[in-house]
């Protein structure tokens, strides 16, 4: 039997029944290696379902820091009899199968290829606890325990984490601890430990923080000023909102009068909650919503409106794997086309796409400054692995001497002193106008807000010309929203190779690794890693100046090289694609190995 | 003939308490067919906001798509105005009443913007009591694409062309009832006395106030045959009450028989005085006012005035405790926890 050496460099799977509060133990393992100074990558594959269903929850340990997924189990914990056949047959030749023993495994469960730990979990928990629920919860603090042993985990660590899991609950403190140990104490006793396979303490980490998108962007939405957040639940995207909540709830309400600095209203469908939001932008308060794919497909309507009458709006589309329930908790970049022309009319919107828990926090933030300098929907697209899974990342940073961009917005000095007002003139030349919010002055700067049909000063007309003028202005506006829009970010300062890959969002982490992996075999490549919709200039110019382009999407249809020909209207034989579109988040391994199939 | 509104008007126009005249509330010239109801309800809303001395600037006015959406434009020229998407006027409503809580809120619906494509959002907006008015001019059919029959059309009621409606109406007052609205009235487009004094009492009302006002078009369902023609309007109305809206500090003169008035007292100080003509209802019961809705379906009548009212009423900012401060007014200093708050956010995630 061979037995790999991998220190600080493998992938740990609990296979779980959902519900059965395994989420929060696991989290605790992937939180333990972080707190060791490991990186540490834990992702929950779910079901979209409450209870009884099979889930997993993978957590990949780096040493070189790489965070994206990895197949190859090196480490099953196996608790869900469900899904056991299958879970053996994923564990990595040489590599560990830690399962429940109370019951002896079936013959045909026996892979000569891998290691079994056998302990006696629910005996365990049979001959400790009297209580079902209990029996059940410390279930999964057992395997934490046997874990620890098996693979150096350090008890303290795992003790004070306890120790902030339940703080004002002390008492469940030490039933915990006393659970870690049982576990621990039956590896002592029954097996050799640590195995091969086995953490030390590195100080790999420095001040990063290991945080969700989702979170991220509900906090970047409190900083960023964010006062309206009106929003229909649906996965993956449910819990921006609850983070926005939370962190409003902590630090918007007035201490004086108990009042709120936000207003927060789950509306009776999508349609409802982005109509809400334009209505608040409209008035002056910086709203947002966020959603996933079918939330955007029934805000069509209003993002047209909004692009069409200039309402800035915040939209951030958690993308997933389309339509009904089951998949949809799987992640997925497959709403990049119907974002970015959504809606009737000539439209284009503007997208802007982070990768890191940082740039949720940031780009949330800059976003709402953008649809205010813009007077236009800024779709932000985030995906289920960014938003709901954890992620080393970047700590948060503020400049407490920034401003909110709020845009051009006459007020009632600015309009006493002018002449007329024309809503819709363009002033400045660059395609954004002026705006007024309603009620600012008794007889100057009211105006009616249509999508068409008005002419500079806000007055119906149904002239052609007025109609084309209107839209070569929001073309002009097009323009301008390329030079403010999040750069991409060049992995080079001069090209060195003639293959150059562009990718975007989640897609950085797999990226990252794959050119790594090309690089030890003596293959350079460049890279661009697109952050917004328009592409500006670096855009065309990196397609350009390459003889081939490979971008790299986790969608079927290569949207994002569809909307690069489109809109650049570059060569498309030249430009390539490595897809992913299964629902898990796509791996360097996958990227590698389509490259070497790719002609190029 | 002209298509433009001529400026000129007479310079002794008597003016209101803020010194303006009535035509500083008007609109630009309506593009409605001539005798069209909603133009009447256009000149109610006039005359009304003229009469309570309010401020045309702080008045947001807010509509769908369809006909009835159209009419913002030829009032209250010195309000913003909002012509959003079809039967979304709602969430538009709401949303800018979150922003701004000290705006008035003005809605203006029709009957398929309301009762069709807009039914989830009103629903909705009533079950939140929005402090806003929200005015339905009900004809019964989609007069901008050329009068298909509405949910709103009675069953039995005949089209233009002859057809006969299958389907039960809807019935927007009583279901505003049904889902807890704090103001439901009804009115009819012709009767000037009775809609302005309901609308300044609408304005008034701190919450969610419905009116439904039955307004006839003209050019498609005016015809012998349909219960939504003026004819038959007129000749089965039946109105609560008459309404007369006193405002606050002013004393009560109209003078009714002894024992059939009934004085409501508003949010704000100022009262409605009802002299009732219906028995056995009390508009501050809201089992009777759903009990006269349905005894005047079943007598084929249309019941008008104030149903149901609730002047004391927990709006949608009461329930949410937004700060007294319109939102729109913040910025960093009471917005953004700043830097310190993040270093310490940050140390929970390590």
């Amino acid at each position: 039997m061979s037995v790999n050496n991998l220190i600080n460099n493998f992938v740990v799977r609990f296979a779980n029944v959902n519900g059965t509060g395994s989420a929060s133990a696991n989290y605790m393992f992937a939180k333990a290696v972080f707190r060791m100074g490991i990186f540490a990558t834990p992702k929950n594959i779910f079901p979209s379902n409450i209870q009884g269903l099979p889930t997993w929850y993978d957590v990949r340990v780096s040493e070189k820091g790489y965070l994206g997924r990895r197949e190859g189990v090196d480490m099953m914990v196996s608790v869900n009899p469900q899904s056991m056949a299958n879970d053996i047959k994923s564990v990595k030749t040489g590599g560990y199968f830690l399962y429940d023993c109370t019951k002896d495994l079936p013959e045909n469960y026996i892979r000569e290829d891998i290691n079994y730990i056998g302990v006696p979990l629910m005996e365990m928990c049979i001959n400790e606890y009297s209580d079902p629920r209990q029996r059940q919860l410390f279930k999964n603090i057992i395997y934490v325990g046997a874990l620890a042993a098996l693979m150096n985990i350090e008890f303290e660590v795992l003790e004070q984490l306890f120790k902030e899991q339940f703080a004002g609950k002390e008492k469940l403190i030490a039933p915990n601890v006393k659970a870690l140990q049982l576990g621990m104490d039956y590896i002592k006793q029954h097996y050799a430990y640590p195995l091969p396979i086995r953490l030390e303490r590195r100080d790999l980490i420095g001040d990063k923080i290991l945080i969700d998108g989702n979170s991220a962007c509900g906090l970047g939405a409190v900083y960023g000023g964010a006062t309206v957040a009106a929003w229909y639940p649906i996965t993956p995207s449910t819990s921006v909102v609850e983070a926005y909540s939370e962190y409003a709830n902590k630090y918007r309400v007035d201490p004086k009068t108990g009042k709120n600095n936000f207003a927060i209203v789950q509306a009776e469908d999508e349609l409802a909650a982005i109509g809400m939001v334009i209505g608040a932008n409209w008035n002056g308060a910086r709203s947002f919503t966020a959603t996933s794919g079918p939330g955007v497909s029934l805000m069509n309507e209003f993002l047209g409106l909004a692009y069409f009458a200039e309402i800035p709006t915040l939209l951030i589309d958690v993308q997933r794997s389309g339509p009904s329930t089951g998949m949809p908790t799987r992640t997925q970049q497959s709403d990049i086309i119907s974002a970015a022309y959504a809606s009737h009319g000539d439209t284009k919107q503007v997208l802007v796409i982070p990768s890191t828990p940082k740039e949720c926090f940031d780009l949330t933030a800059d976003s709402l400054d953008l649809a205010e300098h813009l007077q236009t929907p800024i779709i932000m697209l985030t995906d289920l692995d960014l938003g709901m899974n954890d992620h080393v990342s970047e700590p948060f940073v503020w400049d407490d001497n920034r401003k909110y961009n709020r845009g051009k917005v006459l007020n009632a000095e600015e309009l006493e002193k002018m002449g007329r007002f024309g809503r819709y003139l363009d002033v400045d030349n660059d395609g954004v106008t002026y705006r007024t919010y309603p009620g600012t002055h008794p007889t100057k700067g009211s105006f009616f807000t249509r999508g068409t049909s008005r002419d500079e000063y806000a007055v119906y007309t149904e002239d052609s010309g007025a109609y084309v003028q209107n839209m070569e202005r929001l073309q002009l506006k097009w323009e301008t929203a390329k030079t403010l829009v999040p750069t991409p970010i060049m992995y080079q300062e001069k090209n060195k190779s003639n293959i150059g890959f562009i990718f975007f969002g989640t897609t950085l982490f797999a990226a990252e690794e794959s050119m790594d992996m090309l690089a030890e075999n003596n293959i350079t490549i460049d890279a661009m890693r697109l952050r917004a919709f328009p592409f500006n200039n670096q855009v065309s110019d990196f397609i350009e100046s390459h003889q081939s382009i490979v971008v790299i999407e986790q969608n079927r249809d290569a949207q994002m090289r569809s909307l690069l020909i489109n809109e650049l209207n570059c060569n498309p034989s030249k430009i390539k694609s490595i897809l992913n579109y299964d629902g898990m988040p796509i791996t360097a391994d996958m990227i590698v190995t389509q490259f070497h199939n790719l002609s190029l | 003939m002209t298509y433009i509104k001529p400026k000129f008007r007479h310079p002794s126009l008597p003016k209101n308490d803020l010194g303006y005249t009535k035509t500083v509330y008007e609109g630009s010239l309506s593009t409605l067919c001539a005798g069209c109801g909603h133009d009447s309800i256009s000149a109610a809303i006039v005359q009304s906001c003229y009469e309570l001395a309010l401020e045309p600037h702080r008045i947001a006015k807010l509509s769908g798509i369809g006909c009835s959406s159209k009419t913002p434009a030829y009032f209250l020229s010195q309000s913003h105005g909002f012509n959003s998407v079809h039967g979304r006027m709602p969430s538009v409503a709401t949303g800018a009443s979150l922003a701004n809580k000290d705006l008035i809120y003005f809605g203006v619906s029709g009957d398929g913007d309301t009762a069709s494509i807009g039914m989830g959002q009103f629903v909705h907006v009533v079950r939140r009591n929005l402090n806003m008015v929200y005015v339905v001019m009900n004809n019964g059919c989609y007069g901008l694409t050329k009068g298909q029959d509405s949910a709103t059309a009675d069953e039995g009621s005949k089209s233009k062309a002859g057809s006969v409606n299958l389907f039960n109406a809807i019935d927007l007052p009583s279901l505003a009832l049904e889902l807890g609205a704090s103001f439901v009235a009804q009115s009819f487009s012709g009767d000037k006395a009775q809609l302005i004094p309901l609308i300044k009492a609408a304005i008034k009302h701190p919450g969610f106030a419905l009116i439904n006002v039955i307004s006839p078009c003209v050019t498609f369902n005016n015809n012998p045959g349909s219960t939504k023609a003026y004819d038959y309007v007129r000749e089965h109305l039946d109105a609560t009450s008459t309404v007369d809206f006193i405002p606050l500090q002013e004393e009560i003169s109209v003078a009714y028989e002894a024992g059939s008035t009934k004085n409501i007292e508003l949010h704000d100080g100022s009262s409605l005085q009802l002299n009732k003509l219906a028995t056995n209802w009390n508009p501050e019961d809201r089992m009777s006012a759903m009990t006269a809705m349905q005894q005047a379906k079943l007598d084929g009548e249309i019941l008008t005035g104030l149903i149901f009212i609730e002047p004391e009423t927990t709006d949608l900012h009461a329930m949410i405790k937004t700060s007294d401060t319109p939102l729109n007014t913040m910025d960093e200093s009471q917005l953004c926890p700043g830097s310190q708050a993040l270093e310490a956010l940050n140390e929970e995630f390590r």
